[in-house]
C-alpha cells in the first residue's frame, strides 16, 4: 500500500472507507521493519498494541461511530513523552522511567483516535541539536544517512518524511520541533507556551519547554494541535487560509546575518513570491535580539541542572559526554544572572510583541544550514566556521524565550538536495491565526503536501 | 562575585571533580555571562546607572 501524502488525504480515505485503518498501520509498520535498523527514528515500536488499537478503531468506524481526522491514524511519540507501560527513555542509557500513565497530551490523541504506533529516537534527554547523541544509534537523514536529520525531535521527523507514521509529537525548547522539520522538509509547529500541557513529560527547562506537532502540511499540524489541546479534532480545525493579502515582517538584523548561501537564496526566492503574489513584507529589527543566546543559555543550563542534579549524583557516567558536561555546567550559574536573564526575558518578550505591531506574522529562515554531516563540531558558514549547536539554534531560540507561537514550513531545497525551512511566528495566544497565515503561504507558494518527493512508496 | 573569580573558582571545582573537559566551557560561558551582565542597562535593569540626567531631589519619586 502507498502511505498517502498527508495526513488529511489518509483521514479522507478512512472516512470514505478506501482504506482501513489495520491497513494503514500495518504499512506504516512495514516502512519501519524497512528502514528503521539503517536510520534509528524509532527506540520502541509497538506493533501489537498499534494494530489492536487499529482494529478497535476499524470496528468503531464501520459502526458508524467515526471520531474525526485522527480516527485510525498512526501517530508516533517523542521518547521523552509518557506513554503508559512503556518506557521513557529519553534517548539515555541512564534507566528510563516506567511510564504508568499516559501524558495528558498522548491520552488527548488517544481520545481523537489516534493510534500510537511507537515512540521515537531523539537527542539525549533532548539537550541537542543533532540527535546523534544517543544511547539508540545516531537518527540519520533520510536523504543522506551521513547526515543529521537535525534534533532534538530527529527521531520524529524522519518517521514522517519515511511514512511510518502520518503524524509525530515533539518537543522543542529552543528549536528541537522546527529544527528537524526544516532540515526534513516537513511542518512543525511549537504552540504559544502553555498552550498544550507538558505534564508527564521530562523536562529539559520548565519555563522553556514546548509540546508540539510535526506532520507533512500545515493541515496536518493543525489537526494535530486541536487534538492535542482538546482530545477532538472536528471539521473546523482545519484552518482557513485568508484570501486577503496578508502583512508580514521579516526581522533583519542579527536573525539574516549568518545562512548559509542556499537558506538565503531560497529565503529571498520565497520573500520574492509573496511580494509579487500581492503580501505586504516590510523589515523590522527586534530590540536586543543579538542578546538572545545569551539570554537563553542562562535559563536553559539552570533549569536542565536542576532537574538532572539526583540522576547525575548517581549515572554520571551512563551520560553521552557531551550531554553530561553541558548538564554540569548548568550547575555553575549563579541564581543572580539566572534572575538576570529572566528580566532580560520579559524585555525580549515585549520587543517581538512590538516587532509583531500591525503585522499578521514574522518572517525568517527556521535553519541557518542544512542538516549537519553527523558528528561536526562546526560547520563553514559564508566563509567562516561556526558552531554547529550555536548555529543551529540561531533563528528559534528567541520564540522560546518569549513564548510566541512559531512555525516551519518547507521552503525548498538547496543545491546539495537537501530541505531548507522557512519560520513564521505568530502573536501570543494567536497559535491558530498562525496557523491560517502558515496555510495561506504553504499554498501559495511552496506547493502544499509531501515536501520529500510526495506520496511514500 | 565578579566574573573572573566565578570561573577561577568554578575550574577549580570542576578539576577536582575529576572534569578538566568542564574548564573549556565554563571559559564559553563566562564570556556570555560578562555579556547578559555588561547588558543590564540595555535591558533597563531597575537599578543600573541611568544615562538620564539624575534627580538633583535625590527623591526617588
Amino acid at each position: 500500500m502507498v502511505i498517502p501524502a498527508s495526513l488529511v488525504e489518509a483521514a479522507q480515505r478512512i472516512e470514505g472507507r478506501e482504506i482501513s485503518p489495520v491497513e494503514l498501520t500495518n504499512a506504516c509498520l512495514e516502512r519501519i521493519a524497512a528502514r528503521n535498523d539503517a536510520l534509528h527514528a524509532f527506540i520502541t515500536v509497538l506493533a501489537d498494541q498499534a494494530l489492536a488499537e487499529a482494529k478497535r478503531a476499524e470496528k468503531e468506524i464501520a459502526n458508524g461511530k467515526y471520531r474525526g481526522a485522527l480516527h485510525g491514524i498512526p501517530v508516533s511519540i517523542k521518547d521523552l513523552i509518557d506513554v503508559a507501560g512503556v518506557p521513557t527513555t529519553c534517548g539515555s542509557a541512564v534507566p528510563a522511567r516506567r511510564a504508568l500513565y499516559d501524558a495528558p497530551v498522548v491520552a488527548n490523541l488517544r481520545r481523537a483516535g489516534a493510534i500510537i504506533i511507537g515512540k521515537t529516537n531523539l537527542h539525549e534527554f533532548a539537550f541537542g541539536t543533532t540527535s546523534d547523541e544517543t544511547a539508540f544509534g545516531p537518527v540519520r537523514h533520510p536523504l543522506d544517512p551521513a547526515r543529521s536529520p537535525g534534533g532534538s525531535s530527529g527521531g520524529a521527523a524522519v518517521a514522517i518524511v519515511e511514512g511510518m507514521c502520518l503524524g509525530s509529537l515533539g518537543t522543542d525548547t529552543g528549536g528541537s520541533i522546527r529544527i528537524p522539520s526544516a532540515a526534513c522538509g516537513i511542518t512543525g509547529l511549537k504552540p504559544t507556551v502553555g498552550e498544550i500541557s507538558c505534564d508527564e513529560v521530562v523536562p529539559l527547562s520548565t519555563t522553556l519547554d514546548h509540546v508540539g506537532p510535526m506532520a507533512r502540511t500545515v493541515d496536518d499540524a493543525a489537526l494535530l494541535y486541536a487534538a492535542m489541546r482538546e482530545g477532538k479534532v472536528d471539521a473546523s480545525d482545519r484552518p482557513v487560509a485568508p484570501d486577503c493579502a496578508l502583512w508580514l515582517s521579516v526581522p533583519a538584523p542579527y536573525f539574516l546575518d549568518k545562512l548559509d548561501a542556499d537558506v538565503r537564496r531560497l529565503f529571498g526566492d520565497a520573500r520574492a513570491a509573496l511580494e509579487r503574489a500581492g503580501h505586504g513584507i516590510q523589515d523590522v529589527a527586534i530590540a536586543h535580539a543579538e542578546r538572545t543566546a545569551d539570554v537563553y543559555l542562562h535559563i536553559v543550563l539552570p533549569e536542565a541542572a536542576w532537574y538532572h542534579a539526583p540522576l547525575l549524583a548517581v549515572h554520571a557516567q551512563r551520560y553521552s559526554p557531551g550531554v553530561r558536561l553541558r548538564l554540569e555546567m548548568g550547575g555553575y550559574i549563579l541564581a543572580e544572572d539566572y534572575a538576570r536573564a529572566m528580566h532580560a526575558r520579559t524585555v525580549l518578550r515585549r520587543a517581538v510583541d512590538r516587532a509583531l505591531e500591525g503585522v499578521d506574522a514574522l518572517m525568517l529562515p527556521a535553519l541557518a544550514i542544512a542538516g549537519p554531516p553527523i558528528g561536526a563540531a562546526s560547520v563553514g558558514v559564508e566563509g567562516g566556521m561556526e558552531p554547529v549547536r550555536g548555529i543551529m539554534l540561531r533563528l528559534t531560540q528567541l520564540f522560546n524565550i518569549t513564548g510566541h507561537p512559531a512555525i516551519a514550513i518547507p521552503c525548498g531545497r538547496g543545491r546539495d538536495g537537501l530541505p531548507r525551512g522557512l519560520q513564521l511566528v505568530g502573536h501570543r495566544g494567536g497559535t491558530e491565526r498562525l496557523l491560517a497565515v502558515a496555510a495561506a503561504i504553504e499554498r501559495q507558494m511552496i506547493g502544499g503536501a509531501g515536501s520529500v518527493g510526495g506520496g511514500v512508496g | 562575585m565578579d566574573v573572573a573569580n566565578w570561573l577561577a573558582r568554578a575550574s577549580e571545582d570542576a578539576e577536582a571533580r575529576g572534569l578538566p573537559q568542564l574548564k573549556t566551557l565554563l571559559e564559553t560561558l563566562a564570556r556570555s555571562t560578562q555579556a547578559l551582565r555588561d547588558a543590564d542597562a540595555e535591558f533597563g535593569h531597575p537599578a543600573a546607572p541611568s544615562s538620564e540626567p539624575a534627580d538633583t531631589n535625590g527623591d526617588s519619586r
